[in-house]
């Protein structure tokens, strides 16, 4: 306990100097900024941003860089409540109660107890990676291809418990979805599956452009439908931030949403996206009136912000003790201390001692400096509502083409954002929700991939998934989840959400 | 008449770039990157070209275009306009793999580039999990052949440089160990510290740390010399394999018709950024080899190009890792 402590007063020494503490400050905020334009997401930012490193010491560009992290990470939750497009897989869920609280007035609400959660989420979470760091990296390693799977497949049955309404069509837009994400280059064989021969198929749908275009572009043609919903939005901005009701019904969320989105954080192979649609998921199950989600339930938001924070901090972790990168952007990390002469790897620890506590107290002070940045721009990002909706859409609509533009530089990306904002429109005119449908893209993938390869190492012997403990441990929750959602008490008070 | 008028643009159009180059560079010159931000053929195309900005005065800016193993941002860039303002990084799989593995590649390594010059290469490693029943070189390729399709053999996609040397390596030793494709190397490692796959072959930017952590085991190095790195990784000569040398070279391309005085000045300048103490030791940090005087011209570049293609294209057909 003796060492955590001298570990963390040496981080905190390399932390709050003038120089740290500001590029702490220009990461969160740049990062804040850019992730509030709808597509431009952490990615491409620090991508980006990588050259204007180049000339700092490395553990001050890695602060840098991760403020911009985080920083991006929070902006995506802004413009999920405000405009309904997330940008990241993780904000998804934010989307669903975030923005039907903006639509009530309660956009002040919702994203200050967004802020508040993260915060504290992420104070938890640098705790959690300063003790117990080194020690957690065996869960990294546990987790293989077989648990993978089976973690999987507890993800798509929360899919099913996630939709309102109708099972059948849940389940229908879960398959969808990870039909969707069989589009492109076949891992094992490098074949092209369902790509009819266009090159820009090639590589599959980006996640972005699926949902960017179902939410977003589909969120716009739902408003021009019917304008006068966004006149109430006007009219009744409401409380800026959440008073002591809100904070009551939204601190157990917050808590079990640190706890689930730090666990699940640590797996390798972007367990962490996992996180806010777990948390969601507890959440509704444990309402006493689960009918409120999907309408502007605080909790719908409280606990997958946190979860959603707490995952994105914990992610560092195989980064920080395997030197293995859990995600995309802890990929670009590795690349960022490269360059600056750091070969990541489980010696980072002891070799430079500075640098790795450095970025672990930075992630305290990053996450103060985005509640200190935030909160008072929560007051801005509302009056942002007011702007008339004729001339707001027009300005979403040439950001998300820009943003999705800056991804992967392909005009395609930006037809495909239109032609899916019909898609997305006409399944909402149905009443088809379209987040199962995303959570099924984004698990279809790591799901069809982990199975393969489990099933090529046990030689096609499916008994390897229920021989590993763990992976048995989560089909069973997975079974339990699905008998509990399909039983027909339960059923019975979905259909009633339905027809109501 | 319209013959005339014609000629007289063509001619004009000399001009003009004749003037182009002896100015050249006045804006800056992107240099696309085939492969996502972070990943081995990046850090060394920021680290290189962060020296030749300053020597060319103008600052070169890095634009990745990740997809289908490289070729993706390759045929952009090879499709760009040939005035120097657009170069790019490609590799061994990009322009020595790539035809034998994408039968519709639309550019042709030998024939649609001017090459600039070589950048710097890094080599390859056999190694396997910590547990693996074999201490050596030796031992591993016995247990190879008395196991075959029971080991697991590692690799990051399709495409990928740990799996065309991944192939290559089975075709020397003659074995066919069962493949287990990962997206990227990250999560490949992961389970090879977790003991739940045999071994890989792969780059050794990535797997040093590993090795010097002791959470994998390194067999050789399939390099002439052994790498300061890893003073005790063997070559795969010294440890008794012939015929497995292979090294991931990075290097510097224009698009084909780039006029010859800009190729050369953007050839200078990469030759001083390598001969730089500072991006030097950079680039060997890493792990990575540079090419010696005669292999930085950009007729050395050619031929390697050339000579790579041959290489790649039967080792790669013969083991039907054919993309389509």
């Amino acid at each position: 306990m003796g060492d955590l402590f001298s570990n963390l007063s040496l981080g905190f020494g390399v932390a709050l100097t003038l120089q740290n503490l500001g590029l702490a400050f220009l990461g969160c905020l740049v990062g804040t900024l850019i992730g509030v334009l709808p597509g431009v997401g952490p990615i491409a930012t620090i991508a980006m941003l990588l050259p204007i490193t180049f000339g700092l010491d490395p553990t001050g560009a890695l602060i840098m860089l991760a403020g911009i992290y985080y920083g991006a990470q929070y902006g995506g939750s802004t413009t999920a409540i405000l405009v309904n497009i997330p940008g990241e897989a993780t904000s998804v869920v934010t989307a669903l109660d975030g923005h039907q609280m903006a639509r009530q007035g309660r956009a002040g609400v919702a994203l200050g107890i967004a802020a508040i959660g993260s915060f504290f989420a992420g104070t938890v979470a640098t705790l959690v990676i300063a003790a117990l760091g080194a020690p957690l990296t065996k869960l990294a390693l546990v987790f293989g291809p077989t648990e993978y799977f089976s973690l999987m497949v507890m993800g798509l049955v929360f899919a099913v418990v996630l939709a309102r309404g109708s099972i059948l069509k849940a389940i229908s837009m879960i398959l969808v979805g990870v039909l969707l994400s069989t589009v492109g280059t076949d891992l094992e064989t490098g074949e092209e599956r369902m790509t009819f021969g266009l090159p820009f198929l090639a590589d599959g749908i980006d996640f972005a452009v699926l949902a960017m275009g179902i939410f977003g572009i589909a969120e716009i043609l739902r408003n021009l439908d019917h304008t006068e919903s966004r006149d109430v939005v006007r009219q009744a901005i409401g409380r800026l931030l959440p008073n002591r009701d809100d904070f009551k019904q939204a601190y157990k969320p917050v808590l079990r949403g640190t706890l689930i989105g730090a666990t699940l954080g640590i797996l390798p192979g972007n367990g962490a996206v996992l996180g806010p649609f777990a948390a969601y998921t507890v959440e509704k199950k444990l309402a006493k009136d689960p009918r409120r989600f999907g309408r502007g339930a605080i909790e719908g938001v409280a606990g997958p912000e946190s979860a959603n924070n707490a995952g994105a901090q914990t992610s560092f972790i195989p980064l920080l003790t395997l030197g293995i990168p859990p995600n995309a952007v802890m990929a670009l990390m590795v690349g960022a201390m490269t360059i600056h002469g750091i070969v990541p790897g489980p010696q980072v620890m002891t070799r430079n001692p500075d640098l790795f506590w450095g970025m672990i107290a930075s992630m305290w002070v990053g996450n103060l400096m985005l509640l200190i940045i935030n909160l008072p721009l929560v007051g801005m990002w509302v009056r942002l509502l007011k702007v008339p909706y004729r001339l707001m859409f027009p300005a979403i609509l040439m950001f998300c083409c820009i943003g999705i533009y800056s991804i992967n530089s392909l005009p395609t990306d930006v037809m495909f954002i239109g032609l899916f904002g019909l898609v997305g429109y006409m399944l909402m005119k149905f009443g088809f929700e379209p987040a199962p449908m995303l959570l099924g893209f984004v698990l279809g993938k790591l799901m069809e991939e982990n199975l393969r390869r489990a099933l090529i190492i046990s030689r096609g012997s499916l008994d390897t998934f229920i021989d590993r403990p763990i992976s048995a441990g989560l089909l069973l929750v997975a079974l339990v989840l699905l008998v509990l959602a399909l039983l027909p008490s339960i059923r019975k008070g979905r259909d009633e959400v339905f027809t109501e | 008449m319209k013959k005339m008028t014609l000629a007289l643009a063509a001619l004009v159009g000399l001009a003009a770039t004749g003037v182009q180059a002896q100015t050249y560079p006045t804006r800056p010159v992107t240099m696309i990157v085939p492969f996502a931000a972070g990943g081995p053929t990046d850090v060394i195309a920021r680290i290189v070209s962060d020296h030749m900005s300053r020597t060319l005065g103008q600052q070169i800016v890095i634009e990745n275009v990740a997809g289908a193993g490289g070729t993706t941002g390759i045929t952009r860039a090879a499709q760009s306009q040939p005035d120097g303002y657009t170069i790019m990084m490609g590799h061994m799989g990009t322009h020595g793999a790539a035809p034998a593995l994408y039968p519709n590649l639309k550019y042709d390594p030998t024939k649609d580039f001017a090459p600039i010059g070589l950048a710097a290469g890094t080599p390859i490693l056999i190694v396997a999990k910590k547990d693996f029943p074999a201490n050596d070189l030796k031992g591993f390729l016995d247990y190879m052949k008395a196991n075959g399709e029971k080991v697991n053999m590692a690799h990051a996609g399709v495409g990928s440089v740990s799996h065309s040397t991944g192939i290559f390596f089975n075709s020397v030793i003659k074995a066919k160990p069962t493949m287990v494709a990962y997206r990227g190397t990250g999560p490949a490692l992961n389970d090879l510290m977790a003991n739940t796959v045999d071994f890989m072959t792969d780059q050794i930017v990535n797997v040093a740390p590993q090795i010097q952590g002791g959470n994998i085991k390194a067999f050789a190095i399939a390099t002439a010399q052994r790498s300061p790195a890893l003073p005790n990784v063997p070559t795969t000569k010294e440890a008794g394999l012939e015929g497995y040398e292979v090294s991931a070279w990075n290097a510097m391309f224009a698009p084909k018709g780039t006029p010859p005085e800009i190729v050369k000045k953007l050839n200078d300048a990469l030759v001083k950024a390598l001969d730089d103490e500072n991006t030097k030791k950079r680039l060997l940090d890493l792990g990575g080899v540079l090419p010696t005087g005669a292999e930085r011209s950009p007729e050395a570049l050619q031929k390697l190009v050339e000579s790579e293609v041959a290489r790649w294209t039967p080792v790669l057909k013969a083991a039907g890792a054919t993309a389509e």
